[in-house]
């Protein structure tokens, strides 16, 4: 029986993530991965603005923190100068699908060798709850307050199916974290990710679906039920690519 | 052993990079300063460094950010409006205290301004690299030969600071070809790599962490630390040239190829008796103040500041160190069009003959 214990990886200190926050889970999940691949020291976070930036405060391995949405050009720096490093970057909607969307396209158009964990959770949730590019077409935030409006926002973003398009990439995946079940196939697909990365077979991708019962103004197990019937049905989980066999 | 080659100011500073031990560049394409990612792109390789073709000015400085923060010498460059997008990633790297070497090889400006060479970006180098309020040494050779020398050295200063450092050389002397006698390989090891840096071939057992993002009082002693940075700069690294000074009526401050230029005339007005001198800020930040403020103003009867750019950028800096003892005066031409040995002579001769105004 698999004990369950505190991960390493992760600072020994109170969260500072909103109560039912799903970016602590992701964390873990990552967290526990490096330390089965036995990758901890060898692992260096690309932490990216938003939330995603708290982990300034958690993460106990090697970080560096990095403007926001450039990240993947940031992990480009390290990984080709330092290959033998395990290098992902942990992004969340803003960051990687708004700003920095020529920097993910391009690292996973050369086909870098690292890996992209992408948090998406449909909104601003550290300036406070504005439209991302993945906010649902009716979905509230303080920047479409009668619901997005494809008219004039147009749809969201779906990252998986754009990076699958690209010929490069080696793995792209979406996971659900709102269940066991999802939260077990992510875990297994961020291992499957870090895997290809150590055997060097180029830019791997998974993306998130996370919530925020902050800027969503639901409770946690409300978020939890809001993506079961909404998100999950237009980002569809699933391994989109995978070129590791 | 010397070696000398025929080369372009912008290959200058490419060989002279990797010499000096730099084996990681991004880069976007601009002109005037193609040649130097075009050299770099089958030199670095060749000594086992990284070239990355970037997909824009901003990720590429970030890139550099990346790698510089492993402890990698890293550079990019660029040409002014490439330097405006890579200002948000220059500021980073202040931030987070990475040294890592920008070359702006510039153009005229305002915005896409022309290609062709002007000296529109002193402002934009000295006073606001970027947002936030910080300084990186600025220097500014006026020769191939200088440009490698500068370049060099350049990682040893931004490593002691653990700051960025800019070279800004106009795009005419990035594309004239001139004698460069280069220096040899710098062998670096991994010893050698920083002590901060997040590398872990350096024995290094513990965590590694690089942030930009400081607590207020933490954010607050560390602007003050980079204050008080400048000033040692000011005491310790200001580096200008003088030319026929000591007897000198009239001053030339012009850096550059502007310097260039403005010899040139000097000599020609000295064999027609003028006394006339320059002075040549090879820093322009630290800016040459003293050199500029301790000059003898019972002699000086006024300081003509020559720079390839209209309205001159420079001015309000030697005029703070002139300090109303004798008036300043600039001439200039701008937006790509050059300066050339008769406007310059024909201007500094008016002045001195009291022809201007």
């Amino acid at each position: 029986m698999a004990e369950y214990k505190r991960s390493t990886m992760i600072a020994d200190a109170p969260s500072g993530y909103c109560p039912g926050c799903l970016h602590s889970l992701a964390t873990r999940l990552i967290s526990d991965v490096l330390e089965e691949l036995g990758q901890g020291d060898n692992s260096l976070n690309v932490i990216s603005v938003g939330c995603s930036a708290l982990n300034i405060l958690y993460w106990n391995g090697d970080f560096l923190s990095v403007a926001h949405g450039r990240a993947p050009a940031a992990a480009t720096g390290i990984k080709r100068t330092n290959p033998e490093r395990l290098v992902f970057a942990y992004q969340g909607d803003g960051d990687l699908c708004a700003i920095g969307l020529a920097e993910i396209i391009s690292a996973a158009n050369r086909g870098e060798n690292f890996t992209v964990i992408f948090a998406n959770n449909q909104t601003y949730g550290m300036t406070g709850g504005q439209m991302a590019p993945t906010t649902l077409i009716g979905q509230k935030s303080t920047t479409t307050v009668y619901g997005r409006d494809p008219q004039t926002t147009g749809y969201p973003m779906k990252m998986c199916e754009l990076i699958a398009a690209l010929e490069a990439p080696a793995y792209v995946a979406r996971f659900a974290l709102n269940s066991p079940k999802g939260v077990r196939e992510a875990r297994a697909g961020i291992k499957k990710a870090f895997q290809a990365q150590l055997d060097g077979r180029g830019f791997t991708f998974v993306e998130l679906l996370t919530n925020c019962p902050t800027n969503w103004h639901m409770s946690p197990l409300q978020t939890l039920d809001y993506m079961n019937m909404n998100t999950i049905p237009y980002f569809k989980p699933g391994v989109y690519k995978d070129k590791t066999e | 052993m010397s070696e000398k080659r025929f080369m372009k100011g912008n290959e200058a500073i490419a060989e002279a990079a990797v010499r000096a031990g730099c084996r990681f560049f991004a880069g976007y394409p601009i002109t005037p300063q193609n040649e130097i990612p075009e050299y770099l792109s089958w030199r670095l390789p060749e000594v086992g460094g990284a070239f990355v073709q970037g997909e824009s000015e901003i990720a590429s400085v970030n890139m550099v950010y990346g790698a510089a923060a492993m402890g990698t010498r890293s550079m990019t460059s660029s040409s002014g409006p490439g330097i405006s997008l890579k200002a948000e990633g220059i500021s980073y790297l202040a931030a987070a205290m990475i040294p890592a070497l920008i070359v702006n090889i510039s153009r005229g400006g305002p915005g896409l301004g022309s290609i062709q060479p002007a000296q529109s970006d002193y402002l934009q180098a000295t006073k606001a690299l970027g947002h936030g309020g910080f300084h990186a040494m600025v220097f500014a050779p006026n020769s191939a030969q200088e440009a490698a020398d500068l370049v060099y050295n350049a990682w040893d200063y931004a490593e002691r600071d653990r700051n960025p450092v800019l070279v800004l050389m106009d795009g005419c002397l990035g594309n004239i070809m001139e004698e460069v006698e280069l220096p040899p390989m710098k062998k670096l090891t991994d010893e050698d790599l920083p002590e901060w840096s997040l590398t872990r071939r350096n024995g290094r057992d513990y965590q590694g962490n690089i942030t930009p993002i400081y607590t207020e009082p933490i954010l607050e002693g560390i602007n003050t630390m980079a204050g008080e940075m400048y000033k040692l700069w000011e005491e310790e690294d200001v580096k200008f040239e003088t030319y026929e000074l000591d007897d000198a009526e009239y001053v030339v401050v012009a850096y550059g190829i502007a310097s260039r230029v403005a010899k040139e005339a000097i000599m020609e007005l000295r064999k027609e008796g003028y006394k006339v001198g320059m002075i040549r800020p090879i820093t322009l930040f630290p800016f040459p103040k003293k050199i500029i403020h301790d000059l003898d103003y019972s002699r000086v009867k006024g300081i003509i500041d020559i720079e390839m750019t209209i309205p001159a950028q420079m001015r309000d800096d030697i005029e703070l160190q002139v300090a109303e003892r004798c008036p300043v005066y600039e001439y200039g031409r701008s937006g790509g069009c050059l300066l050339d040995d008769e406007g310059v002579y024909d201007a500094i001769k008016e002045i001195v003959t009291g022809g201007a105004n």
